[in-house]
């Protein structure tokens, strides 16, 4: 990384817009895609920088905001947590004793118990892994069938363009939660993977819509009908020359729907198809203390495991926010 | 304009056939609603034949589908495997559901506009902070656990509101729920409305009503949020299908016998004419939304001219 610059100041332009990742100072002149050589308004003292790329102009922005420090370091924990849950939490998340029911905090299990007696705390860090699991194998799958289809679709354009966009048409006249009830209804879940694959199923023209438009704006590029002057094939056009420029739109509208995909799945859960015990998922746990307000008299039962979802969606949206306007300062 | 729609409407049409066409073979391939109709007994094989030729289920999947389009068009929803017709219960939950969206859609222009405007023109101020920080907070608190916790807190703790909705489902007692629907998208509307005005504020013609000496509200109304709004009404058209789908959810929690009900119930009896008929008349609903928003593109935006 070549960080020769002298950090601003605490209290400096970047911390004022924090919150959103709204910020004011658009009058800089940031990396837009195509303009990857520029001049800083404000050079470090007698340095003169050497070009950066959008990444690494990227990166170095994001490294001085809190609002992605914060909620990167929030989702290292929550990965390293759904990975090692033993870390945190010492007890079982199955070992349930019914005459502890809807016990209140005490030492040891700080908490409380649910209706079934199981300890909220094990059960709240145990449901990390469901969550995490669900949202990025769910991101990744859609990503995968999004950048292909709409990939595909911007680049070759034409009839296959009008074939492939009817195709992401269909799948976008159908609401998710719509078509995720009556998929999951009709078949046996178990386990995370038939939910996995029905939001990557339902939720990829999204995604693909995204990546034909940034496919469309990458290929007028002179270096791309440079490359094909000198006898590049598809392959290597597609691959080499076009997705390293189409890719960013993509991953910052992948990363803030990671977030809504762990909701989703626990709103899925709250409707009773999505995950099933004996998983132990945020969702689940949800839904049971707010079956016949259970919670109403041990409002922990519901509190926890909500909390820990919210922070998590918000975790995963914050950082979307903050990669998105590091990489596109026109958006701010 | 007239040229416009009418491609418009011929492009909807593969799409409409497709979707219906998809969430038909999901219903049908994947559940034997004969089967479930008889629930754990297992069918008599005569009866279950009977049957299968009175729904035509005995046919391959595509005769189904044509079967059942052409019965649509004449209006025949099928009949529920209860005995009502589906068009009945289409006739009750529709209304219901219609205006659960309507105070949902209310909510998220009269707030998310307001809040959006005044957090935009404030760019960078306390108020405008706290506004962005309350629609992350609401955007990342799934519908379901706001929806539960202000069921308890205004429904049963403080007793603001019934609990739960009546059949009737007047306005007056969808309030909440459709405050809890437009939760979501009211913050998404903010945030959009704010992004947009903060982005116009500084624009030419803002400058010149300024510098006509036009009062500030003027400016406001007229020059500003109406570039500002197109944005969000795009949002907002596609949006109805989020708030569709957010009923489901909604009207559970609340008890609100509206489409989002009819379906769960469908969904969870297998049962296929309800779930296809409903989901039919959605997907319509949402093509036609996107339909309008486009060419509402045009009223807002005169540069916009479909030739």
């Amino acid at each position: 990384m070549p960080e020769q610059r002298p950090h601003d100041p605490p209290g400096g332009p970047d911390t004022s817009q924090a919150i959103g990742g709204a910020g004011s100072n658009v009058d800089l002149p940031h990396a837009e895609g195509e303009a990857l050589e520029y001049d800083r308004e404000e050079p470090g003292p007698g340095e003169q920088e050497a070009a950066r790329s959008l990444w690494s102009d990227a990166w170095h922005d994001l490294r001085r905001r809190p609002v992605f420090l914060v909620s990167a370091l929030l989702i290292l924990f929550l990965v390293t947590i759904s990975v090692w849950p033993g870390l945190i939490a010492t007890g079982d998340p199955l070992e349930c004793r019914i005459s502890r029911s809807l016990g209140g905090a005490r030492p040891g299990h700080w908490f409380g118990f649910d209706t079934q007696g199981c300890d909220v705390y094990t059960r709240t860090v145990y449901g990390a892994r469901a969550s995490v699991t669900v949202g990025i194998c769910a991101t990744l799958g859609v990503t995968l069938l999004g950048a292909l289809f709409g990939g595909l679709a911007g680049y070759f354009g034409g009839a296959a363009d009008a074939l492939l966009s009817r195709v992401t048409d269909v799948f976008f006249g159908i609401p998710i939660i719509l078509g995720a009830l009556v998929f999951l209804a009709m078949i046996e879940v178990k386990g995370i993977w038939p939910v996995v694959g029905v939001i990557a199923v339902l939720a990829w023209p999204q995604i693909a819509r995204i990546a034909r438009g940034a496919v469309i704006t990458a290929k007028q590029h002179d270096y791309v009908h440079a490359a094909q002057a000198l006898g590049a094939g598809h392959t290597r056009l597609m691959l080499r020359h076009i997705l390293p420029n189409a890719v960013a739109p993509v991953i910052v509208v992948a990363t803030i729907a990671l977030g809504t995909y762990i909701a989703l799945e626990a709103t899925l859960s709250f409707l009773g198809v999505g995950l099933r015990p004996p998983t132990v998922s945020w969702g689940v746990d949800i839904s049971n203390a707010s079956e016949g307000m259970q919670f109403r008299n041990a409002p922990h039962i519901l509190l926890y495991p909500a909390a820990a979802l919210s922070v998590t969606v918000l975790a995963f949206i914050m950082l979307g926010d903050a990669v998105r306007d590091a990489l596109d300062p026109k958006l701010r | 304009m007239g040229h416009y729609v009418i491609r418009r409407l011929l492009q909807m049409v593969p799409v409409f056939i497709g979707t219906t066409f998809l969430i038909f073979v999901m219903v049908h391939a994947l559940g034997d609603p004969v089967a479930a109709l008889f629930g754990d007994r297992t069918p008599d094989p005569a009866t279950a034949a009977r049957l299968r030729a009175e729904f035509n289920l005995d046919k391959p999947l595509w005769q189904q589908y044509l079967l059942y389009m052409r019965n649509i068009f004449t209006g025949d929803f099928g009949t529920a495997f209860n005995g009502r017709p589906v068009i009945d219960l289409l006739a009750t939950a529709f209304p219901i559901s219609f205006r659960l969206m309507v105070v949902a859609v209310v909510f998220e222009i009269v707030i998310g506009l307001a809040l959006g405007v005044v957090s935009g023109l404030r760019r960078g101020g306390g108020v405008d902070s706290s506004v962005l920080l309350l629609t992350l907070v609401v955007i990342a608190i799934p519908t379901f656990v706001t929806g539960v916790l202000f069921q308890f807190l205004f429904g049963v703790r403080l007793g603001w509101t019934a609990p739960a909705v009546s059949p009737e489902a007047p306005y007056g007692e969808l309030l909440l729920p459709g405050l809890i629907l437009a939760l979501v998208s009211l913050a998404y509307v903010t945030r959009l409305t704010r992004t947009s005005v903060a982005e116009n504020a500084r624009a030419d013609y803002v400058r010149t009503a300024v510098a006509k000496g036009l009062r500030r509200r003027r400016i406001v109304t007229r020059h500003l949020l109406r570039n500002s709004l197109i944005p969000v009404v795009t949002y907002l058209g596609t949006d109805i299908g989020a708030l569709m789908a957010g009923a489901l959810v909604t009207e559970r929690i609340f008890n609100i016998q509206g489409v989002g009900y009819q379906l769960y119930q469908g969904v969870l009896r297998q049962n296929s004419p309800t779930v296809v008929g409903f989901v039919t008349i959605l997907v319509l609903i949402f093509l036609v939304a996107n339909l309008l928003v486009d060419l509402l593109y045009a009223v807002l935006d005169p540069r916009i001219r479909y030739a």
